[in-house]
């Protein structure tokens, strides 16, 4: 019934998916939902230019981890631009980001259209980044997916009584001698960690609810943040694995919609059943 | 002239156009801090876009036009709904609509058959200006002949339909929208329908971003939504100034971006053009960053 | 015909009730009204305006709310305006005359005029051009008193006229207040120093989140009133 590459999918999907939760959490409570969609759409031009150059030294155009790391470099340009951005102000975070994210996409676009005119067909698997298409998973991305999401596991909990002092006020915090900045900094470093990794799967256009429909959810069935935290990166799991095995059984079905879809029925859910 | 009018000429005509429109609506947006309501509302038109498509065979045309709207209410009830009965910040309710619609959008366009057909998801993301031609142009006495310019593409005739009327709209309601803008909960209480006025910026918004989706495609549109609105707001302390230098570099940028697309490449040797609305996209960009750093060197 | 009478007005957030069975009618002139933090002060203003729902009959001179919104003017608390906003002072009072005005065009002389009369009225009129962003906090304050006198209404409703002022502008719109009162009008406002309230106001309401005392000034501003109001513990 369920082959082995679809396991391997939905393995991938699934840890993505408890990273995101988990992370998503604090992303929530600390007001930064929509800064994860500014750094996914800001990772295209990152994406193409890491294809680009791979392309030029002769390296394999298709590897996943350059075209990450290039995607990394351009989701943290995009952050610092959006606070630049910002700092004038003159203008509202919600403007900086929207600015950010539609004119790097722009550029990304621009750089698709480049590539495309190049051999290989590498703009084929590059264009899959935009929507995602975790089909294409392989063993070791699968793997990788899953140390991700230990290591964002092993990150929340270890700064949980941090991130728990930031996300609740910061000021007072502050007062008791907490870094704000570096533990802002921890926090952005952690969502930008699980933008970049949800972007083979999920895309850049849905990516942020990868983050936000768990946490959500998570805070309706739950007053306190120990079990909001928990539910919420095992409810980010469970999206990915049922949205991985209907994307698997719909070919025309992009995957990130289908997670997509599962996790706003998880929030609908919970939204009907806190009102009874 | 003729291989312009032909093949660049009705591009150009929709990037103006869309430039102008979003440029104008965008500072409602921005004033109101509601710039990714913009993002939201042109990722939430795709179900309703499909739907159209479906039931008519259309890819622009009334039945998209009037699906989009549909969808970009509900899409705004929903944020505005969750907002209160959720207690979800405004970040977090926006994502979560705007993610839900475009993911059920993508999968209705697997659901109903719509993509094999005409309706494809890169059109939507990129948009397809390249594809907007006017075989019936011949020479310059072509913009003045009435049969040729009726066959000049209907992306075109929605792009100035809903132009006009937007640019109608706005004009008619100037200043309770300025006061909307403001001080929402003052215009209330002195009795203007505060409501309904919302509602009207919402409707036009999803106009133009279902008018513009052919053209520069859907994310796109939120660059030219916000940018140009955002450098305005880093230059003028004017509301004339803000919504009308708005619409004018709106439109500026989307004539320069496309006109960068394809001479530019052209003299740099390279035999193909880069896509048009990216580079309007990163052209806005750029735009907005130049204001802010000449704001701050006219601070300094 | 009383400017405001309000009966059985009951407003909830969610289940908790915030103002329960208030039963209260509004005399000519200056009334303040007066409770701690979370009375539902700033409640009341915006339940009376159909700003936030609520239950109850709520009558301005006599008839509803619609009918009599041109005799009644508002300043809410500074908090919910953006101040990078792109307009001059005189714009921001200039909204107050859009109700009289067809909605497109330029704004009639006279108006401009009406507008401009209300900032010289708080001593505004010299920064009348002045963006807003640019103003210090006592100066916006005035330029929002001068946009509900520009409405040019026979009820004022005021959330904290006096809040976060400076002394000299505290003082100059104290003297306005009385001349509205002088003339006739009625001025509603939410106020929270104690202190003060028996030189400016002649009536007052005691609130905490029902009605605990209504009247003038002389027979319900005692002590034995405000502690009631306030609870036990508050300092004389």
């Amino acid at each position: 019934m369920i082959t082995h590459n679809t396991l391997v999918v939905v393995l991938g999907c699934a840890a993505l998916g408890v990273a995101a939760g988990a992370v998503g959490c604090f992303a929530l409570l600390r007001g930064r939902a929509l800064l994860a969609d500014a750094m996914g759409h800001a990772a295209l031009p990152g994406v193409v230019a890491a294809a680009l150059l791979g392309a030029w030294w002769g390296t394999d155009p298709r590897a996943l981890p350059p075209l990450l790391i290039g995607g990394a470099v351009a989701g943290a340009l995009g952050l610092w631009a959006v606070q630049a951005l910002s700092a004038t102000g003159r203008i509202r975070q919600d403007a900086a980001i929207a600015v950010v994210l539609a004119s790097f996409y722009a550029l990304g676009v621009v750089g698709l259209s480049v590539v495309q005119a190049m051999p290989a067909g590498a703009q084929a698997g590059l264009s899959h980044f935009i929507l995602g298409q975790a089909a294409t998973m392989r063993a070791e991305d699968a793997w990788a997916a899953g140390l991700l999401a230990a290591f964002c596991l092993a990150s929340t909990v270890a700064l949980f009584p941090r991130l728990r002092a930031l996300c609740f006020d910061a000021e007072f915090a502050a007062l008791q001698g907490l870094n704000i900045r570096r533990t802002d900094a921890a926090l952005m470093g952690l969502i930008l960690l699980v933008c970049i990794a949800g972007l083979p799967a999920v895309g850049l256009v849905l990516v942020v609810a990868l983050l936000v429909l768990p946490a959500a959810t998570a805070r309706m069935l739950n007053q306190r943040l120990p079990g909001m935290f928990m539910a919420s990166a095992a409810l980010g799991g469970l999206s990915g694995v049922l949205g991985a095995l209907l994307s698997a059984g719909h070919a025309g079905w992009p995957t990130g919609a289908a997670v997509v879809l599962v996790g706003t029925a998880f929030f609908v859910a919970s939204l009907l059943l806190r009102r009874a | 002239m003729t291989a312009f009018l032909q093949l660049d000429f009705a591009p150009l005509l929709a990037a103006i156009l869309a430039g102008a429109t979003c440029g104008l609506l965008g500072s409602f947006l921005v004033l109101r801090r509601e710039s990714l309501l913009g993002d939201a509302i042109t990722h939430a038109v795709l179900p309703g876009i499909v739907l159209g498509f479906f039931v008519t065979g259309a890819r622009s045309g009334l039945p998209v036009l009037l699906g989009a709207a549909l969808a970009a209410l509900l899409a705004a009830a929903a944020i505005t709904h969750l907002r209160r009965v959720a207690r979800l910040e405004g970040g977090a309710a926006t994502g979560i609509v705007f993610t839900g619609f475009f993911a059920a959008g993508l999968v209705l366009l697997d659901v109903t058959g719509a993509r094999s057909v005409d309706l494809d998801v890169d059109c939507v993301l990129f948009g397809q200006m390249e594809t907007l031609l006017w075989p019936q142009a011949e020479g310059l006495a072509s913009l003045f002949d009435a049969t040729a310019l009726a066959s000049l593409p209907r992306a075109v005739f929605m792009l100035a339909g809903v132009g006009l009327a937007v640019a109608a709209s706005v004009a008619a309601l100037w200043r309770p929208l300025k006061l909307l803008c403001f001080d929402a909960a003052y215009a209330q209480s002195i009795g203007l329908p505060v409501r309904l006025l919302d509602i009207a910026l919402n409707l036009m918004l999803a106009a133009a971003a279902v008018a513009a989706f052919e053209a520069v495609g859907s994310i796109l549109v939120v660059a030219l939504l916000v940018a140009p609105a955002a450098a305005m707001r880093l230059i003028t302390n004017r509301y004339n100034s803000q919504l009308l230098g708005g619409a004018g570099l709106g439109a500026g940028v989307a004539a320069l971006g496309y006109a960068l697309a394809g001479p530019l490449p052209a003299a740099l040797g390279s035999a193909h053009a880069v896509n048009a609305a990216g580079a309007i996209g990163v052209l806005a960009g750029l735009v907005v960053g130049a204001a802010a750093l000449a704001g701050r060197w006219r601070r300094a | 015909m009383a400017p405001l009478s309000i009966h059985h007005l009951n407003v909830f957030y969610g289940q908790t009730p915030a103002l329960a069975d208030i039963c209260w009618e509004v005399p000519q002139g200056l009334t303040a009204i007066i409770g701690p933090n979370g009375a539902g002060k700033s409640t009341l203003l915006k339940a009376a305006l159909g700003l936030i729902p609520s239950q109850g009959e709520v009558r301005f001179f006599g008839t509803t709310l619609n009918a009599a919104r041109a005799r009644i003017g508002y300043l809410p608390q500074r908090a919910s305006v953006d101040w990078d906003f792109p307009a001059s002072a005189l714009d921001v009072v200039a909204m107050a005359r859009t109700p009289r005005t067809r909605w497109w065009g330029a704004l009639p002389r006279r108006e401009r005029e009406a507008a401009r009369a209300a900032l010289a009225e708080v001593g505004m009129e010299a920064l009348a051009e002045r963006p807003i962003g640019q103003l210090s906090g006592g100066q916006q304050q005035r330029v929002f008193l001068a946009r509900c006198l520009a409405q040019e209404a026979d009820l004022l409703l005021m959330d904290e006229p006096l809040a976060a002022v400076d002394a000299a502008t505290e003082r100059e719109i104290i003297k306005i207040l009385q001349k509205l009162a002088a003339t006739g009008r009625s001025v509603v406002a939410v106020h929270h120093d104690l202190a003060s309230v028996p030189d400016i106001f002649e009536h007052a309401l005691m609130l905490n989140g029902r009605v605990v005392a209504a009247g003038r000034v002389a027979d319900v501003f005692t002590p034995a009133m405000i502690t009631t109001t306030y609870g036990a513990g508050l300092a004389a």
